[in-house]
């Protein structure tokens, strides 16, 4: 089993231990995530497994904010957004339809171009 | 008798001497003088750069740190002088970039950027000092990176990278560095790298992040394998509007250099698949395994849509450059000019300033009788700040005898934001706040400090 170490961002959930980072530029975490990077959050329990796809519709309902269309386009992220699952490119790992397990960590990072 | 004959092999021996350091002085002055760097507006065939196949002793001695390093050896050390690398961009991941290039003996520095030496980049852009400004970027690198190592050779090219031109000038080069600052170069970048087979050491830095990535290197992805499609222009934030702290561009390009050299010397680089986060505030790395050359690719891909240079500013739907784009969100009679607000302050109009950039920004400067309220607050209606916004109104009105509707001027850095605050606050107007005239001052304080008070700063 996968384990981040990232001390501070852990956190429990319904039977998962997930991990949510945003890595994105202040102002769009600002009016996407009034700013916090991390979030505690309880996952209802279902009968079947959580996939990618239904946690991106989670995260839509119940952590953003306003502005959608900084994050979500369709039932993917917005272009620009790279989402890692346990430190992996989530193209690894199947994208939408990947099934959360106990102790995954999921990265959403927004690119950089400034140089 | 053999005294004098020993004290005259001494004296001459010190001659001797002498001339030699005069010798090698001269032809250092001399070096340094027929070398005028040739600052290129247009790309031109270069000579192909000529193969050493051993190290001189001057050499020897001035890699000696390195040569000794198994890693990179003599065998590197003649690699890394039969190599020539192209930077695109010479800010604050080019200059790094640069010096650390050279300083290891690179073959040939290609240092391209269409700008010019401003006092805002110097916090930053290394290479460049205080009596450059005005000059083009790649000439101030160039003649930077000769003081460093003449035997560098070094091209400036003061131009905009195209599609015109970038694949003539990139399939000159070994190794190509994105050290730009913008969107639609770095899809550019990539494009012409796919199509002329070079890998990219390409990173990026903002605020207090920065990535890296090498692109198009041994069955790893390019930009647009991991990016087919460009982020919407409003995501994107450039480092004249979201700041930088210099070190993490430094940091950065230190890194690219790293990685160049490594490709360069016949070493490989770790990051073909594989993205480098760093996060500046936590001091945190972060390796992230990327997907493989994806098979879809529209460039790179087993059926490529993509066989030329396309317009990549038309393709992101914003310009090749992190100059801040004027928005023209608003209609002439809804926005006054610097000096038209100048008159209304003489003539001692009652009005409300309102400043809606974000508090960093204020603390930078700010007029005094203006009030804050970020747009950000504005946009989420932060009801401490409309409540305090209701107040500022309604003192206005009653200071207004004869009625009508209290005006209020809306000000910002450069007359972006204050236009969409002008439509939020006309939307606002009459319903959640009194009925107010709103209008925003054109080019916002920078404007305020070029056409009416140049002793206010600008940033």
């Amino acid at each position: 089993m996968h384990t981040c170490n990232l001390g501070k961002y852990q956190f429990s959930i319904f039977g998962y231990r997930l991990i949510f980072l945003f890595f994105f530029n202040s102002r769009a975490s600002e009016l996407l995530f009034d700013g916090v990077k991390e979030h505690q959050v309880t996952l209802p329990g279902q009968s079947d497994p959580w996939d990618m796809k239904q946690l991106l519709v989670w995260i839509q309902r119940n952590l953003l904010k306003e502005r959608p269309e900084l994050f979500v386009q369709g039932e993917s992220v917005r272009p620009g957004i790279l989402v890692l699952i346990n430190d992996a490119d989530w193209e690894l790992m199947g994208e939408l339809d990947y099934q959360l397990q106990d102790q995954d960590c999921i990265v959403f990072i927004s690119t950089l171009h400034g140089g | 008798m053999s005294e004098d004959v020993s004290c005259l092999k001494a004296q001459l021996e010190e001659k001797e001497r002498e001339i030699a350091a005069l010798k090698n002085k001269l032809s250092l002055l001399e070096k340094s003088q027929t070398l005028v760097l040739d600052l290129h507006d247009k790309v031109t065939p270069l000579t192909p750069l000529r193969a050493k196949h051993a190290l001189s002793n001057e050499d020897i001695m001035r890699y000696s740190r390195q040569l000794l390093l198994p890693d990179l050896g003599v065998r590197g050390q003649l690699n890394l002088s039969k190599t020539s690398v192209l930077i695109v961009g010479c800010g604050g991941l080019g200059c790094p970039l640069a010096q650390y290039l050279a300083a290891a003996g690179i073959g040939r520095l290609g240092l391209l950027d269409y700008d010019e030496v401003e006092l805002s980049n110097l916090h930053r852009q290394v290479l460049h000092g205080e009596e450059n400004q005005g000059q083009a970027k790649a000439l101030s690198a160039a003649n930077a990176v000769r003081r460093l190592n003449s035997t560098v050779e070094c091209v400036p090219y003061h131009l905009q990278l195209s599609p015109e031109n970038a694949l003539q000038l990139i399939q000159q080069y070994d190794i190509v560095a994105d050290c730009s600052d913008n969107v639609p170069t770095r899809y550019l970048v990539s494009d012409a790298c796919v199509l002329s087979g070079k890998p990219l050491v390409s990173a990026s830095a903002l605020r207090m992040d920065g990535q890296l990535t090498v692109y198009n290197y041994r069955g790893g992805p390019c930009y647009r394998c991991l990016y087919p499609a460009p982020p919407p222009p409003e995501t994107v934030t450039n480092c004249s509007d979201g700041g930088v702290l210099g070190v993490v561009p430094g940091i950065m390009g230190c890194f690219q250099a790293l990685e160049v050299i490594k490709i360069a010397s016949g070493q490989g680089s770790s990051f073909g698949q594989q993205l480098l986060m760093f996060d500046a505030q936590d001091a945190r790395f972060r390796s992230i395994k990327l997907r493989p050359r994806q098979a879809g690719c529209a460039v790179c891909g087993e059926e490529p849509s993509v066989t030329q240079l396309v317009d990549y500013e038309a393709f992101c739907g914003s310009a090749a450059t992190d100059k801040c784009q004027r928005l023209h969100l608003l209609s002439r009679d809804q926005r006054i000019t610097a000096q038209d607000y100048k008159s209304i302050l003489d003539d001692a109009g009652p009005h409300l300033l309102l400043d809606v950039r974000p508090l960093v920004e204020v603390d930078i400067c700010h007029l005094p009788f203006s009030l804050n309220i970020p747009l950000s607050s504005l946009e989420e209606r932060k009801s401490e700040h409309l409540q305090l916004l209701r107040e500022r109104v309604g003192q206005l009105k009653r200071q207004m005898a004869g009625g009508g509707r209290p005006p209020v001027y809306v000000i910002c850095k450069q007359g972006n934001d204050s236009q969409k605050a002008v439509q939020l606050l006309e939307k606002m107007s009459g319903s959640e706040l009194d009925h107010v005239t709103v209008k925003d001052i054109s080019g916002g304080l920078m404007a305020w400090a070029r056409t009416v008070d140049p002793t206010f700063p600008q940033y």
